[in-house]
């Protein structure tokens, strides 16, 4: 079981979960012994901040499960779609932000809530397209990133842009169907020209967008094994994923 | 819809056409032997082509296509050295970016050279090009259609190379390193959309803002509406300029040769 989260913001805890958590009854989290204090003492409010787990994860699900990704042309979409949650839920938490407005220009603002919408349309489309065979809505962490801070901002999405242009690469030859293949190329060049924006706006040198830490002496963009992949992005998921089968 | 699903049902249409195709093949292959073979199954658009690669009776030839992106790379690779040469102002970022770029478009030449040879083909020479089109653009003398072309010829590369993953798909090496391309493509594309003021990507099918009719090839098809046989509308709540912009389409051979060609010297 992961080290659980404290200090959530309370603005990162949807309506939804609120309400579930007011309406469970508090013995439910009774087992939680530091919280079971808090819940006598205090009303619901401090309840939600002294929780002992992430408070927008349902206590039903405390305990995550393992992912298996499966293996095959499955797995590899499977390996594409917990990235594209990934990403697709930091931006949606970005555009959230109370200080989006206020941290981003015009033209970074319409740049990251149209990233935002790519990459929920990536989400969504290879959900309907796995179908039964899609893994579920995974949990994630993003502890690590202040969203009220541009840096903090730009700076993963960086990461997270230049991991999945090194993703979608790498997996390219595991794919056994050609229809595919072409399907995560129309995917991965969209994530390039993400990349290539993010960089710009967060670095000072004129050539990171394709720079020379990233891209090789033949001129070649990164290509990484969904090993290295999941390693990076691990911090940011609370599931344990099974990549084992890829 | 799953895509897996979709794949094994067995599509009348396609089975008509495949069987058509194989016994235009086979008597294709009896009256011109593999250098017809070559070209017929060459001609087969990629949609066609939904039988998964274990299956596949064949690829067009590595080195074909190792070529076909060559030619893109010398066009690109002598763009950028000329423009820096003349239009390209000099200290400023712009250059840096073109420098960037232009080292980028050097070393697949090279890279794509070497690969050809290892692989026992032999690289297409140099062809001499004309960037004005026949005196449509002034691109050595005028900066902005400098960027005009330089974002059209990144833009085709995105869609050429994404093109011809499929035709790679028997060789992980060469593939892998098709996919490093592309996407470097798709890297410098958005950059210089970014020096435009325009956003990194393409809307619908729209060309862009300061962009001649003459491009619009470029981007001809880039507003798909459906993607692996899923309807993106019914599945998502982003609109249409949205689910457009997240996808980028794959153009053929064909139609990028017939974009490359404006720059060839007649």
């Amino acid at each position: 079981m992961r080290v659980p989260l404290t200090n959530r913001k309370e603005s990162t805890v949807s309506a939804r979960n609120q309400e579930n958590l007011r309406r469970r009854s508090f013995l439910k989290f009774a087992g939680f012994a530091t919280a079971s204090t808090a819940i006598v003492l205090s009303g619901c409010k401090e309840v939600l901040d002294q929780l002992p787990y992430p408070v927008d994860v349902d206590p039903d699900d405390y305990v995550l499960k393992t992912v298996r990704l499966g293996k095959g042309d499955t797995g590899v979409l499977n390996y594409a779609y917990t990235l594209e949650q990934l990403e697709a839920e930091f931006y949606i938490q970005v555009v959230a932000s109370s200080s989006f407005a206020s941290m981003f220009n015009y033209y970074e603002q319409r740049s990251l809530r149209e990233i935002r919408d790519h990459e929920v349309v990536h989400r969504d489309f290879l959900k309907a397209a796995l179908g039964e065979k899609a893994i579920g809505q995974l949990k994630f962490d993003f502890k690590a990133v202040n969203f009220e801070d541009k840096q903090s901002i730009l700076q993963t999405a960086k990461t997270f842009e230049d991991l999945g242009i090194a993703a979608y690469n790498g997996a390219g030859k595991r794919l056994a169907s050609a229809d595919l293949l072409t399907i995560a190329g129309k995917i991965v060049s969209v994530e390039a020209r993400h990349a290539s924006i993010i960089r710009s706006l967060v670095d000072t040198d004129p050539t990171s967008f394709a720079g020379d830490d990233i891209i090789d002496m033949n001129g070649l963009d990164l290509a990484y094994e969904p090993a290295k992949v999941l390693e990076a992005a691990n911090p940011f998921i609370l599931n344990k994923i099974d990549a084992s089968e890829l | 819809m799953n895509i897996f699903d979709l794949l094994n049902t067995i599509d009348p249409q396609k089975i008509t056409l495949d069987e058509q195709m194989a016994s235009g093949r086979r008597a294709m292959f009896r009256q011109l032997g593999d250098w017809g073979k070559k070209m017929a199954l060459g001609a087969i658009p990629l949609a066609a082509t939904v039988t998964p690669r274990k299956a596949m009776a064949a690829h067009e030839d590595n080195a074909d296509v190792l070529n076909f992106a060559l030619l893109l790379e010398y066009l690109e690779n002598e763009f950028y050295m000329m423009g820096l040469d003349t239009i390209v102002p000099k200290g400023t970022n712009d250059e840096k970016v073109f420098m960037q770029i232009s080292k980028h478009e050097k070393q697949h030449v090279e890279f794509l050279q070497a690969a050809i040879k290892s692989i026992g083909g032999t690289p297409i020479d140099k062809p001499e090009f004309d960037f004005t089109a026949g005196g449509a653009f002034m691109p050595f003398s005028d900066y902005d259609q400098f960027k005009v072309l330089s974002q059209a010829f990144e833009d085709t590369g995105v869609r050429a190379y994404k093109g011809q993953a499929a035709n790679l798909i028997d060789n992980d090496t060469l593939l892998t390193a098709a996919l490093q391309i592309h996407s470097i493509e798709a890297r410098h594309a958005a950059k210089i959309r970014m020096m435009r003021d325009e956003f990194g990507w393409i809307y619908f099918n729209h060309r862009g803002r300061g962009m001649p009719y003459a491009t619009q090839p470029v981007y001809s098809g880039e507003n798909m509406q459906t993607q692996a046989g899923v309807n993106l509308k019914t599945i998502t709540t982003v609109d249409e300029g949205g689910f457009t912009g997240a996808f980028d389409e794959p153009l053929t051979k064909e139609e990028v040769t017939a974009i490359a060609s404006l720059f060839l010297k007649k």
